[in-house]
């Protein structure tokens, strides 16, 4: 169970990864973000939740610091007692929404990830 | 290359159209526009339909043709034009281009979108679908990441809350002269800031309503306008560019890279400034969305356009009135037709066609927003005679 982000040639990071990096960079490794802490960007509790989505969702746009580069991520929260600036970790869940629930092929992408919990 | 001419434009009742389904909804609008251009429909070229998601939302699609049958425009090429909410911006983008191009004499652009037949979180769920599968496994929704975005917005610049509000108040007043808007009522300020919480903090009346409905333009050349039409407008910049599918990839999350692209691109084809806009309509799917696209359209510096309104500025009687239709706010958001129907909207103010809600204006603009600024188109009309 990995957060991975990826780093491409001309050093930047982006989470998820593509397979051009800004500037049309090549990726050249992947890194962990679930081995870092988080700073709060901005956040949100959102109560009008589609098929499958907790409700309420708390949702934050966190920001990374990896060797003195920043990669932001988004994913849910642990809480909707947050402030920005806060200080988050990644905290790994089995099952994010319910898969085909909603719209979407169940099979086409993975439903488990990172949910975001103050430290 | 000869400038493409609006010589008609129509659009249905935005709202709950029950039993009315996507091909009857497109074509209400289709045989309306066709007879307010005056245009016989075996003079119509080129059909294009600009619709989000009619598969998703009711199982049909092919569109585009079942319109041709059903206006009897048969062998008029076809096709439809998909850019999520920014549909109808693209719509009227290709039918530009089949007329500049040559392709076309006469062009008939038809947006549409049925669905209140399903929940809001159904509703949700289908627009959502155009998010990365790294934001759709958490539930994120095109209102989460408004109320993302206006708490950033409110607490970097140090904007009031009761701002935001002020947009939802004076789209639903514009709204009022609306015939065609979904809500023709007046809300107050304290109504909006008690309303329930959707998405931290933005509440209920911070955003558009699900929505029914169609909406249509008339393009051909303007030397063919002439013999249609003693007033009609010109599209004299058009333009359209995309920023990150991820959204928060993007370095700063109050702009909109492309509202900023499509704005340059469609100032400099008209050789026109943000000083020169008379009226605009802007893509206020969410209150805090009118304020990225007046930043980003250069109408206010950024940080600055929470200010504007606060002055009456963007009112009707205003320097720069926005959204004199209701906006998507109050005139409603069926995908595929809003862009459509923000060019109708600038297309009467330009011919005087805008009864009461009409404005003193000589060029207008609109800004049609697909996803959460993913891809934008921007156009600038101007009154010709």
């Amino acid at each position: 169970m990995t957060m991975e982000a990826t780093r491409y040639d001309d050093g930047s990071i982006t989470y998820p990864g593509h397979p051009r990096g800004p500037g049309g960079a090549e990726p050249v490794e992947t890194i962990d973000l679930s081995e870092y802490t988080a700073e709060v960007v901005t956040w949100t509790t959102s109560t009008a939740t589609p098929p499958g989505v907790r409700e309420p969702n708390h949702l934050a746009i966190v920001e990374f610091d990896v060797d003195g580069e920043s990669v932001r991520a988004i994913g849910q929260a642990t809480t909707d007692d947050l402030e920005t600036g806060d200080e988050v970790r990644p905290v790994h869940v089995d099952e994010l929404r319910e898969p085909g629930a909603g719209i979407r092929e169940p099979d086409s992408q993975e439903w488990d990830g990172y949910r975001f919990e103050p430290v | 290359m000869e400038r493409v001419a609006i010589i008609g434009a129509s659009m249905t009742q935005f709202g709950q159209r029950e039993g009315e389904w996507i091909q009857n909804l497109l074509a209400e609008a289709g045989i309306e526009c066709l007879e307010d251009a005056g245009v016989a429909v075996d003079d119509v070229e080129h059909l294009y339909v600009s619709n989000m998601a009619s598969g998703e939302f009711e199982g049909q699609t092919g569109v585009p043709n079942a319109l041709a049958h059903d206006l009897d425009a048969m062998p008029a090429y076809t096709q439809r034009v998909d850019q999520t909410s920014s549909s109808g911006g693209a719509g009227i983008y290709a039918a530009w281009q089949s007329v500049a191009s040559g392709a076309s004499d006469m062009t008939l652009l038809v947006g549409g979108e049925k669905m209140t037949h399903k929940t809001t979180g159904e509703a949700t769920d289908v627009i959502a679908s155009l998010t990365h599968p790294a934001e759709y496994k958490h539930g994120v929704t095109l209102p989460s990441f408004a109320g993302l975005t206006a708490r950033h917005y409110l607490e970097r610049f140090d904007a009031p809350r009761e701002s935001l509000g002020k947009v939802a108040v004076k789209n639903h007043e514009n709204g009022v002269d609306n015939p065609h808007a979904q809500f023709q009522k007046e809300v107050d300020l304290e109504t909006i800031l008690e309303s329930p919480i959707v998405a931290d903090p933005l509440r209920l009346y911070d955003f558009c309503p699900i929505t029914d409905g169609s909406a249509a333009l008339m393009l051909c050349p303007e030397s063919v306008a002439e013999e249609y039409a003693d007033e009609y407008a010109v599209i004299s910049g058009i333009d359209g560019a995309t920023d990150t599918h991820v959204v928060h990839e993007r370095e700063d999350p109050t702009v909109m890279g492309g509202v900023v692209e499509s704005g340059r691109g469609a100032y400099e084809m008209s050789d026109t400034e943000p000083e020169d806009i008379d009226v605009a309509e802007l893509h206020d799917m969410f209150t805090i969305l009118e304020f990225l696209q007046m930043e980003g359209l250069g109408f206010a510096e950024q940080g600055e356009a929470w200010q504007l309104v606060e002055e009456g500025y963007t009112e009707r009687d205003g320097e720069l009135p926005i959204n004199t239709s209701g906006g998507l706010k109050s005139k409603g958001h069926p995908l595929g037709a809003s862009g459509v129907a923000q060019g109708v909207e600038i297309y009467e103010q330009l011919v005087g066609e805008a009864g009461p809600r009409q404005v003193d204006a000589d060029v207008g603009l609109c800004c049609n927003v697909g996803g959460f600024g993913n891809c934008v188109i921007t156009t600038i009309m101007e009154a010709a005679q």
